[in-house]
């Protein structure tokens, strides 16, 4: 008997492809995917695997290793397919020949995303299989079965896990057996199969036509599909966790489980639907499979109550059950009124403070980027104006000053992780088209946000080697980038002055602002900044730093305003208080 | 197959990030599953480790099917500090009981004066008939360790899950526990055990 473990989807399709015999897996981070190539990053001596700068990068990587005729797994947040759709977009056609697995982690009700975003559509818009688990066993079953299935139907297929499953645990039996690894399918020299020239992929698009014809038939056989039968004249159609939903909340309802969901098995939706008179179906988020179902000529309910944007859970799906069966949905209490928000904040210390507070001061226009930095958007830092997605910071710089937007104070702000990822090619274009734009690169030598992942900054990487710590400098050298700095994060009059003059310069220049990601590196402990509270005249200007470790102290003798005082358990030294304090208040001690 | 299954036993734990919380879930999970339960535990940790609020939802019995408890199912309650605690007390069943960690993190929207502190906050919390409150800190400093009293709270918390024997947890923390820091996260968990 093999036994049970609790693991959640994200540690089960880790699991699963070491037990498929997948041999390599490359992925770029993104909450909810990230732990998927962590928990890979154990099994290192079988999987040769790597943090690839980007989800595009990640994507062909996996696609060569599947041409060479071995199993490969990708993983990425639903934003990052879209950064790697153009390698998957062809390489759907010309097809898999080692099993190709790749993660969609979506993120319903944008827990730690930009956007919301059902990565399903762009499955079917490929023609991938796509899979659907809705707990970790599944997410187990379903991988070792896509390595199978894509390795049969030369398919790409394509598990749509969401937040919700990625970061729940649950029992999962992995079954007997231990890791096999599938001999190497022979590699072979076929251009007229790998390369998509018009002539060639005339064919291939015939033949993905074929495929797709297969894998409907397949979907109505397979397992993951199925119907539970109940009683009453409504039937529900379900897939991901969202069917677990359905189960709780609908237990007596024949349900139709959706988990093979492109292609969708619409005969056998068919037949489930003949005896019913009502046809709900309940999916997260787009009416992905309700449009399929639909356009198959069976009749699906348009319900009043909203299930098709954010996270779907058992007390919205209450609603429906009102709605549809007229089962009085429990009365919700109130939350308690006057709880003080706990919105996230950057670390005390944290390296990005420094710029953000100039560039406040400075009243610069700043595009955005994502990352732990974009926490500078908040109060009282409030120095972001923009952000769409990963890299888009300099190419909006760019687009503004073409624009010839009225403050001439425009910087672009992203992280290192950020610059390699999507950056390098948006600053090449500034350079290449003289467009006088001043970009920020706040590098703290590792992808802070998603959990403290290695990136080309970082001088390592997930199979624990040493590798060249490239320097962003030397990259924009080679660029010829007119303007290059590297300033201390924690010098504020230095930062001021180097950006003063960029944004003055008019021509393309680049502030590297060096240093380290506090949380990651334990700083702390060494020193601590204190306030002298008879020099303090409760200005409030340290405030504006935004540092969690500075905290309201005694009352000023106006009996209105409070003086600042420092947390000690939270202060790592910084000195960024003392430097912004007028009146000389603020010290720092060395603790040890 | 028709026939609905006993609800399963749910229990929300709040808090903020650096708190622990996610080791005390992993516990209560972990000793669920040796007590022979099914067993389903959902965290979202967007962006905790910079100072937000943390939740995380456990369910365990017969069978669990949603791993999101409905709002007013939660059983009990868990909260690491008291304004966590009000904060998501709406959540319980009624009659649901409260296990809070008797201290309070000031928000940083309160600490730099942006927001008014929550008024009455011991005096709201006492208003809930199924509260226990835990010096948890406290205990954790007596037992030799601050960092353990996210595993106090789990030694209270085992006191009011009676459907989970003892050596399940012993089993969980050994399980989970790093062998260095077992001893002092037993004692912990034991003087948890007996605060209640
Ligand atoms: C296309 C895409 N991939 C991944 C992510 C997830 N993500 C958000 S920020 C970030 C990295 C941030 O790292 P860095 O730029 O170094 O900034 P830091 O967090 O260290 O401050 C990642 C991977 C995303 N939002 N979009
Ligand atoms: S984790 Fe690092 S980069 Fe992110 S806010 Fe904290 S110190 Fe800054
Ligand atoms: S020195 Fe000042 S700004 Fe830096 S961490 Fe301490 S309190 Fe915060």
């Amino acid at each position: 008997m093999s036994q049970k473990l609790l693991l959640s989807a994200n540690e089960a399709i880790a699991r699963a492809a070491w037990r498929a015999g997948c041999s390599v897996a490359a992925a770029y981070p993104g909450t909810p995917s990230t732990e998927i190539m962590e928990n890979i990053g154990k099994y290192k001596g079988e999987i040769n695997c790597e943090w690839s700068v980007n989800e595009k990068v990640a994507m062909e990587v996996v696609i060569g290793a599947s041409l060479a005729g071995v199993r490969a797994l990708t993983a990425m947040k639903h934003v990052g397919l879209n950064v790697a759709m153009d390698p998957l977009m062809t390489f759907t056609n010309i097809g898999a020949i080692g099993g190709l697995v790749i993660v969609t982690a979506d993120d319903p009700s944008m827990h730690s995303s930009q956007n919301e975003q059902d990565n399903r559509a762009l499955a079917k818009f490929a023609r991938c299989l796509l899979l659907e688990p809705s707990d970790s066993q599944e997410a187990y079953d379903m991988t070792l079965a896509a390595f199978e299935l894509s390795e049969k139907y030369q398919v790409p297929a394509i598990l749509r896990i969401t937040t919700r499953t990625a970061h729940t645990s649950t029992l999962v039996d992995p079954g007997e057996g231990t890791r096999t690894v599938p001999p190497a399918i022979p590699y072979v020299k076929n251009p007229a199969r790998n390369i998509p020239i018009p002539a060639f992929a005339r064919g291939m698009r015939y033949k993905v036509e074929e495929r797709t014809k297969a894998l409907r038939a397949l979907s109505e056989e397979s397992p993951f599909n199925r119907a539970e039968p109940g009683t009453g004249d409504l039937g529900i159609v379900a897939s991901g966790v969202a069917y677990q939903y359905v189960r709780e909340v609908f237990p007596e309802v024949p349900v139709f489980k959706v988990g093979l969901s492109y292609p969708p098995p619409l005969d056998a939706i068919r037949a489930f639907a003949a005896p019913l008179k009502r046809l709900v179906v309940v999916e997260e988020c787009d009416p992905v499979l309700a449009d399929q179902i639909r356009a198959a000529g069976i009749p699906v309910l348009e319900t009043a109550t909203e299930l098709h944007m954010m996270e779907l859970n058992p007390t919205r799906l209450a609603a429906l059950r009102a709605e549809l069966l007229g089962t009085p949905a429990p009365a919700a209490a109130e939350p308690e009124a006057g709880i003080p928000p706990r919105p996230p904040v950057l670390c005390a210390g944290c390296s990005h403070r420094g710029p953000f507070y100039v560039l406040g001061k400075l009243k610069a226009t700043v595009t955005g980027d994502i990352g732990c930095y974009t926490l500078g958007l908040s109060p009282p830092l409030s120095a972001m104006d923009t952000t769409v997605c990963m890299g888009a910071a300099i190419g909006n710089a760019i687009g503004m000053k073409k624009a010839n937007l009225p403050n001439p104070r425009l910087a672009a702000v992203m992280g290192d992780s950020t610059f390699f990822h999507s950056g390098m090619t948006g600053l090449l274009d500034a350079v290449y088209n003289k467009t006088p734009i001043t970009l920020l690169v706040l590098d703290n030598r590792i992808t802070a946000m998603t959990g403290h992942q290695p990136n080309p900054g970082s001088g390592r990487t997930i199979l624990g080697i040493d590798s060249p710590a490239v320097r962003i400098a030397d990259i924009a050298k080679a660029f010829g980038v007119p303007r290059i700095h590297e300033v201390d994060p924690y010098d504020l009059a230095t930062l001021e002055n180097t950006l003063k003059e960029c944004l003055e310069s008019g021509e393309t220049s680049l502030v590297v602002v060096r240093g380290p990601c506090v949380l990651n590196e334990k700083i702390g402990g060494q020193r601590i900044s204190v306030v002298d509270a008879e020099k303090c005249r409760a200005c409030g200007a340290c405030f504006r730093l935004g540092c969690p470790a500075i905290v309201r102290g005694e009352t000023a003798p106006d009996g209105k305003r409070t003086k600042s005082a420092i947390d000690p358990q939270a202060c790592i030294g910084c000195t960024l208080c003392n430097q912004v304090c007028p009146f000389g208040a603020i010290t720092t001690k060395n603790l040890r | 197959m028709t026939t609905t299954p006993p609800s399963p036993c749910s229990i929300t734990l709040v808090g903020v990030g650096g708190q622990g919380t996610i080791l005390t879930s992993d516990l209560l999970a972990l000793a669920a599953m040796h007590a022979g339960f099914d067993v389903k535990k959902s965290e979202i940790h967007g962006m905790s480790q910079r100072g937000g609020s943390v939740v995380s939802q456990v369910r365990y019995g017969e069978r669990v099917r949603s791993p999101i408890i409905p709002e007013g199912a939660t059983d009990v309650l868990v909260a690491f500090e008291r304004n966590e605690a009000l904060r998501f007390a709406h959540l319980l069943k009624p009659g649901g009981l409260l296990l809070v960690n008797d201290t309070e993190r000031i928000p940083v929207t309160v600490s730099s004066g942006a927001q008014p502190p929550a008024e009455r906050l011991s005096e709201r919390l006492a208003a809930y008939p199924g509260l226990h409150l835990v010096p948890a800190d406290r205990i954790a400093a007596e037992v030799g360790n601050v960092r353990t009293a996210n595993v106090v709270l789990v030694g209270a918390l085992s006191k009011l899950l009676d459907a989970i024997p003892d050596d399940a947890w012993q089993s969980a923390l050994r399980q989970r526990v790093p062998a260095k820091f077992l001893d002092v996260n037993l004692s912990a968990f034991s003087a948890g055990r007996a605060a209640l």
